[in-house]
C-alpha cells in the first residue's frame, strides 16, 4: 500500500484464489494476476527455508551486479600448455567431471583424436586402451581450470586458446579455437582431416591470432556481444555478426603480421567461412562474467550449466564448486542429411554457459533467422525469451533485445524460481552423433534434467539452516 | 449398474475454489451421480476415499478426476463436461487474448506491472515464498493463506519489520485499504476510524456495527490471528499502529483480536499509549467485554450515540420438544470465539474444534453431546478446500444433522457478507434453515454481519433468513445472548 493506509493502492499483484483478484478489480483497482502453479514435487519446505534466508535477496543482487560489472576483453591467444600449465597426458573436457568408462561416444572420440594430436598414440583407435587403462592420462573439467569448451570441449596442451580478461580484477578465462562445423573434434570426429585441421590451427592460425590480438590490443567481447544481439545473433547457435566484428577489429593486425599473405588469406577464409568462430570468444566472455558471481553465500543464482554428453551439471553461487548433476537429455530439433533421432548423443558441451549468462536460447527472440534451424518458430522464440524472464533475477542492459522493446537479456537464473515455476532454462544446441567419430548430426532445443534444480535447492536450504 | 471412473492428471492444476465450481458443474451433468475434481492433497484423497472411490497413487501436484456414473455410457459426456468446466475455470483466471503469458510468480507480476500491495492466497506451504517476493520488491503484503507454520510467519514478519514493511497475515481474512476491500471485506464509507485486526470476522463485526452507527472507516489493517501470540509478539500490530498513527485522516484506532497472549497485549498497549492517536483495545477473552460492547465504547470515544442494533424476523421461541444443548455453527473464527466466551459464562463448557480449553476439543466427527460450537473456517477444516464463506457445503450438511438431533435446543449461526464471500449466502442457507425447522421446530438465531452497502445487500439477506424462520441480528453478541436465553427457556 502507499505510506498512508487511507489511500487506495495504485495496483495490486494477486496470487492464488482468483476470486480475490476479481473482487479487487471490481473495486476499480488495477490487478496483475499471477498464473500460480504448485512448485516442483517435494520442494515447498526448502523453498520456504531459502526464501526466508536473510542473506538471499542482497546476495542475489550482489551476484548479479558483480556479473554485470565484468568487462570481458580478449587479450591474447596462446597454447594451453602455456596458459594453464597443461602437460602431456592431461586433457580437459566439457561438463561436470566424468571418467572414461561413463564417457559418451563423442566425448571418447574427441579424447581419442586429441591423444593422437598430442602424439600419445599413432592411430586414434589405439587411444581407447590408453584411456581405459587410465595410466599416464588424466581428465578434468574445463570449468575447474577457468576454461570452457563447446561440445566435447576437449583441450590438450598443444591447442591454442583465447584469453579473456576482466581489466578491473585481472581475472581470466580461456577457450579453445573453433574448428568449424561438420566433422570436427568437438563433435567427436577424429579422422585424418580433423587432425590435419588441428595441426594447422596449432601451427598457423593460433600463432597468427596471438600476434594479431597482441598488436590490435584488447578486443571488447562484452560490447561485441551487445552488438550481436542487435544484428540477429544469439551467440550460441548464431555467431555470424560476432565473427565478422571480431575479424573487423583484428584484420589490420592480421594483415600486418609476420606471416605470409598466403597464410593470412587462409586464416581469413577459415574464420570468415566459419559462422561459429566467435562462439569460442562468447563462451569464455560469459564464463568470465559468471565467475564473478561465484561464492556469494546465500545466493541462489546459477553460475554454470555444463554437459559432458552423459551428465548435465549446474553450479550455484551459494554452494561453491559443488556440481548438481542428472542425465543429459536428447535435443529436440532438426537433423543433417539422413541422420535421425536414433543417431544423436545426449546433450553435450560447456556452451550452455551462454544461456547461463542470458543469451543463446534465452535470447532466441534476437535471432529469428535461426529459429527454424533449431526446429522452432518466431512466436516460440519470443515466448521463450519472455518465459526465461520468469526464472531470472535481473536483466543485462548492455545486452538489449530489440524485438522485446530493448529489454535487457534475462540475467541470473534463480534456482528457486525454476523450482517454483517448473520452467526449465531453454538451451539452443548442436547435436553430436552418439558414435565416436561421426561428428555433428543436427541442432535443436534442449533443457536440463529437472531433478538437478531441487537437488541444488536442497543444498542451499541445508546451508541456510546451518547458518541458523 | 453404476460405473466408477477415476483418472489422475499429472501436473494439471487449478485452485480449490475453481475446482469446487468444476465439480459442481460436472455433477450437474445428466448421467453423473457424483463428481469430484480435486488436487490430490492428503485431505482430498481422504474425502474421495470417503466417497467410495479407489485411487491409484498420486502426488499432491496431480489432479484427480473421480466420477460415479449411472452407467458407463455416460462417461464420454461426463469427461467432456470435465474438460469444458476446466476450460471455463481457466478462462476466468487469465485476461485472454494477450500475446504475453501471465506472470508465474508474485515477483514477476510486481516487476511487470508495479503496484504497492500484494495479495497472497496460495496454499499455506507456498505462502511465504510468494510473500517474500513482495517484501523483496519493497511492497506490503496481505497473506490470506492459512496453514502457514508459525516459524515462517515469524521469519517473514521479522524481515518486513527490518524493511519498514507490513505483513497482513498469514490467515488474514480481512483488510480495507483506502476503501478497497481485500479478502473478505465489507464495503465501508471513508471516515476517521482506523482498525488493526488480528481477527478477520472480528474486524468485520466492528465494520458492520460502525456502519450501522453511521461512522466511516479510514482503513482496517489485518495482521493475522496469531500476531498477538507470544511466538509472534505483535510485530505487525506495531507496524500497523505506526501506519495508522502517521495517517492524518485517522482520529481513533481500535485494535481487535482473538484472545491474545497477556504479555504481548500488555507490551502493545504500552506501545500504543505513546502514539499521538488514541488507541482502544478490543481484545476478546474470558471476562472481557464482547465486540459489540467494545464498539459501543468506541462510539462513546467518538461522541456518537449508540444506535439500537438491528434485528430482523419474529422472536424465536424454544423448541416444543425441548432439548438442552446450544449448537453453534460458525464460519467466522472470532465470532465463534466470542459466542463461546459469552455462552461458557452462562452455560459452562462448550465443546469445539477451537475449544477455549483443550479438554473441550471435538473429534473429527464434529459431533458430541452437550453444548458445542464449530468454526468451519478453522485451518483444520479448510486444508485442501475452500473457506466456508465461499463453499457452505460442510456447514449446511452439519446444520441438518444438528437440527435433527433431539438434544439441540437452539442453533446459532453467523452469516458474513462483503467482498470475497458468497454472492448470495441466503439463497442456500435460508432453504436449509426452513428445511431443518420443518423436520424439527428448533429455533435458529443468526448473526448477519455486513454493511448497508455490501454487494449481497444486508437487508435482503437478513430478510430472506428471517422469512425462513430465523431470528436475525447484526450483532453476534446479541444473537448469542438470545440463543443462551432460549436454551435457558427450554430448560425451564
Amino acid at each position: 500500500m502507499t505510506a498512508l493506509p487511507s489511500v487506495a493502492p495504485t495496483a495490486v499483484a494477486a496470487v492464488g484464489a482468483d476470486m480475490f483478484a476479481t473482487a479487487v478489480a471490481d473495486q476499480a483497482v488495477a490487478v496483475e494476476r499471477v498464473d500460480w502453479k504448485p512448485p516442483m514435487d517435494g520442494t515447498a519446505d526448502d523453498l520456504a527455508t531459502v526464501a526466508a534466508d536473510p542473506l538471499r535477496r542482497d546476495a542475489n543482487a550482489l551476484a548479479v551486479s558483480r556479473m554485470l560489472d565484468v568487462q570481458a576483453m580478449l587479450v591474447g591467444v596462446a597454447p594451453a600448455s602455456e596458459l594453464l600449465g597443461l602437460e602431456k597426458g592431461q586433457f580437459l573436457h566439457a561438463g561436470p567431471p566424468i571418467e572414461w568408462d561413463r564417457a559418451s561416444g563423442p566425448m571418447r572420440g574427441a579424447l581419442m583424436g586429441a591423444a593422437a594430436f598430442e602424439g600419445l598414440v599413432e592411430d586414434p583407435e589405439d587411444a581407447e586402451a590408453l584411456f581405459a587403462s587410465g595410466a599416464e592420462v588424466s581428465l578434468e573439467p574445463c570449468h575447474h581450470r577457468s576454461a570452457v569448451g563447446p561440445m566435447a570441449g576437449v583441450v590438450s596442451p598443444s591447442m591454442w586458446m583465447f584469453v579473456l580478461e576482466d581489466p578491473a580484477t585481472g581475472r581470466r578465462t580461456y577457450c579453445s579455437l573453433n574448428e568449424g562445423l561438420g566433422k570436427v573434434l568437438r563433435y567427436g570426429a577424429y579422422g585424418p582431416e580433423v587432425l590435419e585441421r588441428l595441426r594447422w590451427m596449432r601451427d598457423v592460425l593460433g600463432p597468427l591470432l596471438g600476434e594479431a590480438v597482441s598488436a590490435a590490443g584488447p578486443v571488447d567481447a562484452t560490447a561485441i556481444l551487445g552488438q550481436m544481439l542487435q544484428m540477429g545473433d544469439e551467440a550460441h547457435n548464431r555467431n555470424r555478426a560476432g565473427t565478422l566484428m571480431l575479424l573487423r577489429d583484428i584484420a589490420p593486425s592480421l594483415v600486418r603480421s609476420s606471416r605470409s599473405s598466403e597464410e593470412v588469406a587462409e586464416a581469413f577464409a577459415f574464420m570468415g567461412g566459419n559462422d561459429h568462430f566467435f562462439l569460442n570468444v562468447a563462451m569464455p566472455a560469459c564464463k568470465l562474467a559468471l565467475d564473478a558471481a561465484r561464492d556469494v553465500p546465500g545466493s541462489t543464482m546459477v553460475v554454470a550449466m555444463a554437459r559432458n554428453g552423459t551428465d548435465f551439471g549446474i553450479q550455484v553461487s551459494g554452494t561453491g564448486d559443488q556440481w548438481f548433476t542428472g542425465p543429459a537429455q536428447l535435443a529436440d530439433g532438426l537433423f543433417l542429411g539422413d541422420y535421425g533421432p536414433d543417431d544423436a548423443n545426449p546433450d553435450i558441451g560447456d556452451s550452455a554457459i551462454t544461456e547461463t549468462a542470458g543469451i543463446g536460447g534465452f535470447a532466441m527472440a534476437a535471432a529469428p533467422a535461426i529459429v527454424r534451424f533449431v526446429g522452432g518458430t518466431v512466436p516460440d522464440a519470443l515466448a521463450t525469451s519472455r518465459r526465461m524472464r520468469e526464472i531470472t533475477i535481473g536483466e543485462n542492459n548492455r545486452w538489449p533485445i530489440p524485438v522485446l522493446d530493448f529489454a535487457g537479456a534475462a540475467t541470473g537464473i534463480d534456482v528457486t524460481s525454476v523450482c517454483r515455476t517448473g520452467i526449465l532454462p531453454q538451451i539452443n544446441t548442436g547435436m553430436a552423433g552418439k558414435v565416436a567419430g561421426v561428428g555433428q548430426v543436427g541442432a535443436g532445443l534442449v533443457t536440463p534434467p529437472a531433478s538437478i534444480f531441487p537437488a541444488a535447492l536442497a543444498e542451499l536450504a541445508r546451508r541456510t539452516r546451518e547458518r541458523g | 449398474m453404476t460405473h466408477q471412473h477415476v483418472e489422475i492428471r499429472p501436473g494439471a492444476y487449478a485452485d480449490s475454489v475453481a475446482l469446487l465450481q468444476v465439480s459442481r458443474d460436472v455433477a450437474a451433468t445428466p448421467g453423473v451421480a457424483a463428481a469430484q475434481v480435486a488436487m490430490a492433497t492428503e485431505l482430498n484423497v481422504e474425502v474421495l476415499q470417503g466417497m467410495g472411490f479407489t485411487l491409484p497413487p498420486a502426488s499432491t501436484n496431480d489432479m484427480v478426476v473421480a466420477l460415479r456414473l449411472d452407467d458407463e455410457s455416460a462417461l464420454p459426456a461426463a469427461l467432456a463436461a470435465v474438460d469444458a468446466a476446466l476450460a471455463a475455470a481457466r478462462k476466468g483466471s487469465s485476461s485472454g487474448g494477450e500475446v504475453t503469458a501471465p506472470p508465474r510468480t508474485t515477483g514477476s507480476a510486481l516487476r511487470r506491472a508495479g503496484g504497492d500491495l500484494a495479495l497472497v492466497s496460495v496454499p499455506g506451504a507456498s505462502a511465504l515464498v510468494e510473500a517474500m517476493d513482495a517484501l523483496d520488491a519493497g511492497v506490503d503484503v496481505m497473506v490470506f493463506s492459512d496453514n502457514v507454520p508459525v516459524e515462517q510467519e515469524l521469519a517473514m514478519k521479522r524481515i518486513a519489520r527490518d524493511r519498514g514493511l507490513l505483513v497482513m497475515g498469514p490467515d488474514c481474512g480481512t483488510a480495507v485499504v483506502g476503501g478497497v476491500g481485500l479478502g473478505f471485506a465489507n464495503t465501508v464509507t471513508p471516515g476517521r476510524v482506523g482498525i488493526v485486526a488480528a481477527s478477520g470476522t472480528g474486524c468485520q463485526q466492528v465494520l458492520a456495527l460502525l456502519d450501522a452507527a453511521g461512522v466511516g472507516v479510514a482503513a482496517a489493517l489485518g495482521v493475522g490471528g496469531r500476531d498477538l501470540s507470544a511466538a509472534i509478539g505483535g510485530i505487525s500490530t506495531q507496524t500497523a499502529l505506526d501506519r495508522l498513527d502517521a495517517d492524518p485522516s485517522v482520529e481513533h484506532v481500535v485494535v481487535v483480536s482473538k484472545p491474545p497472549a497477556a504479555e504481548v497485549a500488555a507490551a502493545v498497549e504500552k506501545y500504543a499509549a505513546d502514539l499521538g492517536t488514541p488507541v482502544r483495545f478490543a481484545l476478546l477473552g474470558a471476562g472481557q467485554p464482547d465486540l459489540t460492547t467494545q464498539t459501543e465504547a468506541l462510539l462513546g470515544d467518538l461522541g456518537v450515540a449508540v444506535p439500537e442494533w438491528p434485528v430482523w424476523g419474529t422472536p424465536a421461541v424454544p423448541a416444543p420438544d425441548g432439548g438442552g444443548a446450544l449448537r453453534g455453527l460458525f464460519v467466522g473464527g472470532t465470532l465463534c470465539d466470542e459466542a463461546m466466551l459469552l455462552a461458557a459464562a452462562e452455560l459452562g463448557g462448550i465443546r469445539s474444534n477451537i475449544p477455549l480449553s483443550p479438554e473441550l476439543a471435538l473429534d473429527s466427527s464434529l459431533l458430541s453431546p452437550g453444548h458445542l460450537m464449530i468454526d468451519f473456517g478453522d485451518d483444520g477444516l479448510t486444508r485442501g478446500r475452500a473457506h466456508p464463506m465461499i463453499d457452505p457445503t460442510l456447514r449446511l450438511e452439519h446444520l441438518a444433522k444438528v437440527a435433527a438431533d433431539p438434544e439441540t435446543a437452539v442453533i446459532v449461526m453467523d452469516v458474513v457478507l462483503g467482498h470475497g464471500a458468497q454472492a448470495d449466502p441466503a439463497a442456500e442457507l435460508a432453504p436449509a434453515i426452513a428445511e431443518a425447522r420443518a423436520v424439527r421446530d428448533v429455533p435458529v438465531v443468526v448473526a448477519c454481519v455486513g454493511t448497508s452497502t455490501d454487494p449481497q445487500g444486508l437487508t435482503r439477506q437478513a430478510e430472506a433468513l428471517a422469512a425462513a424462520g430465523a431470528e436475525v441480528h447484526l450483532s453476534n453478541a446479541a444473537a448469542t445472548r438470545r440463543a443462551i436465553a432460549l436454551v435457558n427457556g427450554a430448560a425451564r
